[in-house]
Order: C-alpha cells, then sequence, then structure tokens
C-alpha cells in the first residue's frame, strides 16, 4: 500500500537539510543564507509530513504543523528579505561578513 | 570774604579740565590755565582790597572728628595772606603766559599747564590754610608738583634724577615738620594758627617750654627743606633740569618761599623762643653767605640764579631769625617779582640762543633788547641799586641786623650783598655785553614772553615803594596788622648797603668788560677759594660719602639679607613644597591612578578574548551552534 518507504522520505530530508545547511553556512549573500535556511525548513516539513503519513494515528496533525511552518518560513522570508533591502539601500551591499553595526 | 575759598578752586577746575582734555584741548589748554589763573588773581585783588581796608577773615569747618578731638580746616586771611596771594596770583599769571611762548613746541605742551595750574591750586591753597596740618597737605603737593615739573623733560636721566633729589631731600626736611607739627599738637593741644597768640604761648610756655622750642626748631626743618636753607639747600639748583617757567614760578618767586612763610606765619612761635630765632638766624646768614660764594663761579646762567634765590631766601631767614618780620616778608615779595623775571629773562635767552652756558653767550643786547632791558632793571633791583625795590627790601633787612647788635651776621650778610651785586653783574656782562664768543643765532623772543617780562619789570621797579621811607613804611605797618612800626632809618647802614652794591656792580663790569684777565689772575692767586666756589664746598660729595655712600651699602647689606635669609627661607619652602607634591605625584600616578588603570587593563585583556566569541559573522555562529548540537548529538549517543 505505501510504495516508498519511510527511510526514503528520511533520506530525501537529511539530503535537503544538509544541503541548506551547507548553503547557509558557506553562502557570503545574505540571499543564499535565507535560501539555505529556507531549504532547511523545506526538509523538516518533509519529515513532519512523512512521520506524520506513517506514523500517527490522525495524519492531519503533522500535515497543519507543516502549514503553520510554511507561513512562520514566508513571515521569517519576508522580515529577512525587508532587512536586506533596508541594509542594501543604505550600505550598498548584502555580503554579510559587510554587515557588522552590531558589533563592537 | 568767604568768596576766598574760589581763588584755589579755579586753577584746581583748570588743572581738572586739562588733565582729562588734554589731548583734545591742546594749545586750547594754555588758554583754561590762563583763564583760571586769571580768575584767582582777580577774586585775590579783591580779597586783597577787603583787607587793605584792616578785614582780617577766618572761617573753618569740621573736617574731621577723632574722639572728642575735631580737626577743623578752613581759611585765614590777614595781610601775610594778601601778600602771598598777591605774589603768587600776579607772578604766577604773568608766568603762564610767558609759558605759552617758551614751552610752545614741547609735545606735552598741554600736561605742562595742567601741572602748573595744579600747582598753582595747591600754593593758593597753602597760602589760604588756617590749620598746620592742613597747610602740610599742601605742602606735600606743592612738592610733589615741584617733582612733577622738575622732572618734566624726563627723558632726559638728569632732568629724571634731579626730580628725585630734590623730592627725597624736601622729604627729609618735611619728615622734621611733620614731627615738629605733632610735638606742638602735644605741647599746645591746638594746631589752628589763630589760637598761637603770645598770652597762649606763655601760659604753655611754663610747662613745656623747651618741647615748644624744639617743635618750632622741627618746624624750620620742613621750611629749610622746601626753602632749600643750607644742609638741605642741594636740591635746587639741580632743580633748574625743569622748564625754565617752572624754575620761575617754583624754585624762584613762590615755592620755595614757601619756607619763608611758614616761619613767619609761625612767627608768634618762633620770635617766643630766643633759641629758634637764633637757629633760623644763624642757617639764614650761612645759607645766604654760601650760596652767593657759588653763584660767583657758576657758569650755567640758570645756576648763577639757583644759588642766588638760595643766598636770597637765606636773607630772608636771616631777617626773620633777627625778629625782622615785616623785612623778611618785604623781602620775600619784591624777591619774587624781580627773581621772577630774571629767570624769565634767562629762559628768553635760553629760547633765543639755545645754550645755558655763560662762556658761550655775549653781546646779546643789540639782539635782545626788551630781554636785556628788563633783565638788567631786576640786575639792579637784586643788587639793591635804589630806588628799585630790592634796595629797599634789602636794606631794611640790613637794618634789623644792625640793630639787633649781631654785627658777625651784619658784616657777613654785607658781604653777601656786595657778592650778589658782582655776580649777577658778572652774569649780565658775560650774557649782554660784549662780543659774541660763539656763533649763535640769537633772536629776540616773541611778544607772549616779552610782555610779560615788561610787566615784571614794572613791578620789579616799583614794588619797593610801599616799604620805603617815601610813603613812611607803609606796607610794613599793613604786614603787622595796622600797627605802624617804628623804623629807625641808619644811614650808616643805606651808605654800606648802597657801597656794596656799588662796588660789586663796578667790579663785576670792569673785571669781565674790560679787564677779563684779572678773573682768571685772581682764580690762580686765591685758588683754594676759587675750588672751594667752584665745587659748592663739595657738600654734594660730602652727602656722597657721608649719607648716600653709606646708606647704599647698608641697603645692599639688607638687600642682601633679603636675598639670602627670607628669599631663601621662601625659596627653600618653596622648594620642600615642589619636592613633597614630586612625591605626592609619584603616588597618585602610579598608585591612585595604577589601580584605576589596572583594573582597566584587566578589564581590556579579558574583553580582547571574549570578544573573538563574537565576530559579528552570521556564519560563525550558526556553524557553532551546528557544532554545539553535534557535541551534544555525540554526548546523548554516546551515554
Amino acid at each position: 500500500m505505501n510504495p516508498i518507504p519511510l527511510n526514503h522520505f528520511v533520506i530525501f530530508s537529511l539530503f535537503l537539510f544538509s544541503i541548506g545547511l551547507y548553503g547557509a553556512l558557506t553562502r557570503r549573500n545574505v540571499i543564499g543564507i535565507l535560501m539555505g535556511i529556507e531549504l532547511m525548513l523545506n526538509a523538516a516539513n518533509i519529515n513532519l509530513i512523512a512521520f506524520s503519513r506513517y506514523v500517527s494515528q490522525s495524519p492531519e496533525t503533522g500535515q497543519i504543523f507543516a502549514i503553520f511552518v510554511i507561513v512562520l518560513a514566508a513571515c521569517a522570508a519576508a522580515i529577512g528579505l525587508a532587512i536586506v533591502l533596508a541594509m542594501y539601500q543604505n550600505r550598498k551591499t548584502v555580503r554579510a561578513e559587510d554587515i557588522h553595526i552590531l558589533k563592537w | 570774604m568767604a568768596y576766598a575759598y574760589l581763588i584755589p578752586f579755579f586753577p584746581l577746575l583748570a588743572f581738572a579740565v586739562i588733565i582729562f582734555n588734554g589731548k583734545k584741548l591742546q594749545y586750547k589748554s594754555a588758554g583754561i590755565a590762563i583763564g583760571g589763573s586769571l580768575l584767582s588773581a582777580a577774586v585775590s585783588t579783591l580779597v586783597i582790597f577787603e583787607t587793605l581796608r584792616g578785614g582780617t577773615y577766618s572761617h573753618s569747618f569740621e573736617w574731621l572728628r577723632v574722639g572728642t578731638f575735631s580737626l577743623n580746616f578752613g581759611i585765614l586771611i590777614d595781610p601775610l595772606t594778601a601778600m602771598m596771594l598777591f605774589v603768587v596770583t600776579y607772578v604766577g599769571s604773568l608766568i603762564f603766559i610767558y609759558s605759552v611762548g617758551y614751552m610752545h613746541e614741547d609735545p606735552r605742551f598741554s600736561r605742562f599747564f595742567a601741572y602748573l595750574s595744579l600747582f598753582m591750586a595747591s600754593m593758593l591753597g597753602l597760602v589760604l590754610s588756617s590749620h598746620y596740618i592742613q597747610l602740610f597737605i599742601f605742602w606735600e603737593l606743592v612738592g610733589l608738583c615741584s617733582y612733577l615739573l622738575i622732572g618734566f623733560w624726563f627723558e632726559k636721566t638728569s632732568a629724571a634724577k634731579a626730580g628725585m633729589k630734590a623730592f627725597i631731600t624736601t622729604k627729609i626736611g618735611d619728615v622734621g615738620f611733620l614731627i615738629g607739627i605733632l610735638l606742638l599738637f602735644a605741647c599746645a593741644g591746638t594746631l589752628q594758627f589763630k589760637d598761637f597768640t603770645p598770652e597762649f604761648l606763655s601760659a604753655k610756655a611754663q610747662t613745656g617750654g623747651a618741647l615748644l622750642a624744639l617743635a618750632a626748631i622741627l618746624i624750620f626743618a620742613g621750611a629749610c627743606g622746601k626753602s632749600a636753607q643750607f644742609p638741605l639747600h642741594v636740591w635746587l639748583p639741580d632743580a633748574m633740569e625743569g622748564p625754565t617757567p617752572v624754575s620761575a614760578l617754583i624754585h624762584a618767586a613762590t615755592m620755595v618761599a614757601a619756607g619763608v612763610y611758614l616761619v613767619a606765619r609761625s612767627f608768634v612761635l618762633f620770635s617766643h623762643f630766643p633759641q629758634a630765632l637764633a637757629v633760623v638766624a644763624v642757617i639764614g646768614t650761612i645759607t645766604a653767605f654760601m650760596a652767593a660764594f657759588i653763584a660767583l663761579t657758576a657758569t650755567d646762567i640758570k645756576k648763577v640764579l639757583a644759588y642766588s634765590t638760595i643766598s636770597q631766601l637765606g636773607y630772608m631767614m636771616a631777617a626773620l631769625g633777627l625778629g625782622g618780620f615785616s623785612a623778611g616778608t618785604f623781602h620775600l615779595m619784591t624777591h619774587a617779582f624781580f627773581k621772577a623775571l630774571l629767570f624769565l629773562g634767562a629762559g628768553s635767552v635760553i629760547h633765543g640762543t639755545q645754550t645755558q652756558d655763560l662762556r658761550e653767550m655775549g653781546g646779546l643786547f643789540p639782539r635782545m633788547k626788551i630781554t636785556s632791558l628788563t633783565f638788567l632793571v631786576a640786575a639792579l633791583a637784586i643788587s639793591g641799586v635804589p630806588p628799585l625795590s630790592g634796595f629797599f627790601s634789602k636794606d631794611e633787612i640790613l637794618l634789623t641786623a644792625y640793630e639787633s647788635g649781631q654785627n658777625i651776621i651784619f658784616f657777613i650778610l654785607l658781604a653777601t650783598s656786595f657778592m650778589t651785586a658782582f655776580y649777577m653783574f658778572r652774569l649780565f656782562v658775560l650774557a649782554f655785553l660784549g662780543k659774541p664768543r660763539k656763533k649763535i643765532h640769537a633772536h629776540e623772543s616773541p611778544a607772549v614772553m616779552t610782555v610779560p617780562l615788561s610787566i615784571l619789570a614794572v613791578f620789579s621797579a616799583l614794588i619797593g615803594i610801599p616799604g620805603s621811607p617815601y610813603l613812611n613804611h607803609w606796607f610794613q605797618g599793613f604786614i603787622h596788622g595796622g600797627h605802624s612800626q617804628e623804623i629807625h632809618i641808619s644811614l650808616f647802614v643805606i651808605k654800606c648797603s648802597i657801597a656794596a652794591a656799588v662796588s660789586g656792580i663796578a667790579l663785576a663790569v670792569i673785571f669781565y668788560r674790560f679787564f677779563p684777565k684779572i678773573p682768571e689772575f685772581l682764580a690762580k692767586v686765591f685758588k683754594p677759594l676759587y675750588l672751594i666756589s667752584c665745587n659748592k664746598f663739595w657738600l654734594d660729595e660730602l652727602y656722597q660719602w657721608v649719607l648716600i655712600r653709606p646708606f647704599m651699602k647698608i641697603s645692599q647689606l639688607l638687600f642682601k639679607f633679603d636675598e639670602s635669609i627670607v628669599d631663601g627661607a621662601v625659596n627653600q619652602s618653596a622648594f620642600q613644597t615642589i619636592n613633597l607634591s614630586g612625591i605626592k605625584n609619584w603616588f597618585d600616578q602610579h598608585i591612585v591612578d595604577g589601580a584605576v588603570n589596572g583594573v582597566a587593563r584587566i578589564t581590556q585583556q579579558a574583553s580582547r578574548i571574549s570578544r573573538k566569541f563574537q565576530t559579528g559573522l552570521i556564519q560563525n555562529y550558526l556553524l557553532m551552534l551546528l557544532l554545539g548540537l553535534l557535541f551534544t548529538m555525540l554526548i546523548g549517543f554516546y551515554r
């Protein structure tokens, strides 16, 4: 009845998370970092839905949780992009290491 | 006669106006000064007429109250004051006018007139004073003016020094004067002039006669300083460094007569004590003779006149000392006119020839007719040729000496009279007659100078008449306050006096006009006498050695003491304070500041490590987060 076993989902989300983590850690561009974070969130979403489908009694729980995460991610992206935009307008850069005005 | 208060007020006002607006007024200041002096002359004339009608006036007001004692200042007008007012305002005004011409090119023209006005105000205040303390205040004020005017050309070192010398020398006498006043107050209990009557003194003399006599002698010390009498006369010849009108007004006619005036004003006091009178007479006689002797060889035209002034003041003092109140005051008045004229004439000569040295002059008569003629009048007057003013006053002094029975004094004064005639005509002949000894462009002075000369010449000639036998010795009666004086004319004295004058004049003319070899010959024969006269009895040198040098030595010693001990102590304490402060500074720097800085440094060092954690790079944080997570997971895995 389940053509695709749960392991595949887990491994797939592991890869997706690792790609996101790598991107977030290595990108110099703030937008790249944001994209990496989105990837990690989506990896988590896949896990949520997969486990809710395979393990939970009521599969809706995981789906609703994923929708929450998507909404939060959209909010985070909106705020993050807004900050980046403001930063670019003021400092003419989107490189993470150049943005250190909060550092002593 | 309360309006007499106005008399010193006008020149004072002129002084105030000129000194504050000198730059703006420039030549107008002379007009203000002359206006002030003429106004006081006008008011003085009213006062004099009032006095001539027999009025005396005294008014006083409380100036200061100390406990129950009140110091009353005011004015006292009697015949003596009236005479002084006459002399000061009339001679003063003429000299003011003359100064316009003499000082015309001076850059401090207006200041000169300010000082002259201040002097005039002080001198008038002095003669109007009714109280010894008040008189002393004005006395010092005229001394100040004298100092300012002697040193008027202070760019010249000699003038500045002469001003200082005059001030200090007279101050020595003034100390005596002040002590005398205080002693007088201690003995008599009052210092108002009008309180000193013969009866009052007789009452006081019973308890403190010797002290009163001492007070009189000390007051005479003040008069000695101001009137340049024997031990303190050295300042007056040096005072000739000042402008010539100043020499005429202050150092010949008025201020130096203040000493004589003081003795005359205190005459009741002096005449009560024969010892005090004797001191006055002896000092006066010595001064008269010595100064005349020095004048014989002086070569500076103003120095001759200066010594002549000293000599004539000695004459007045001698007359007062011998009890001749009217003789002394009469000579004061006549002398003021002819000596002012002599000085102004000399000023005119200096103005015309630009030299003061008699040896460079000569033959000025054709070129300076008015100056020469007026000078001749004054020279005849001072020599005592009848019927000019000097004859009557000098004759009366000789008469006083003769009648007092002091034959030595009489003959010394007679000899002085001879020398006076001689040196005056030596001066006249050398300056005005003969041929010019040096090429000088002599020219007559402007009218503003010659007109006062002419007026003074008229006065010099005629001012003796009121005291002459022709008017029955009217002046002598007047000055004594209306009591007619019995004056016995002595033909012997008159003959002596005329003989001295005429022989002096004749000898001078013969020596210097016709046989110039004779004086040189005499100077060689009587070399010691000549040297004494030339070197002014070595008095300046004596003072230098006996007083000034030791004084300087003492001062230097005190200075050394001051420098090494007093300054040493002060400097040492300062030094120690600096040392102590150094230690405190070190403590502050290293311990107190060290603690504070140390805390700061430790914090800094600690921060340097901790700030490594906070790079500001978002990826670093993220990496650390990851490592932390892995670490936690590892722990969890192996547990």
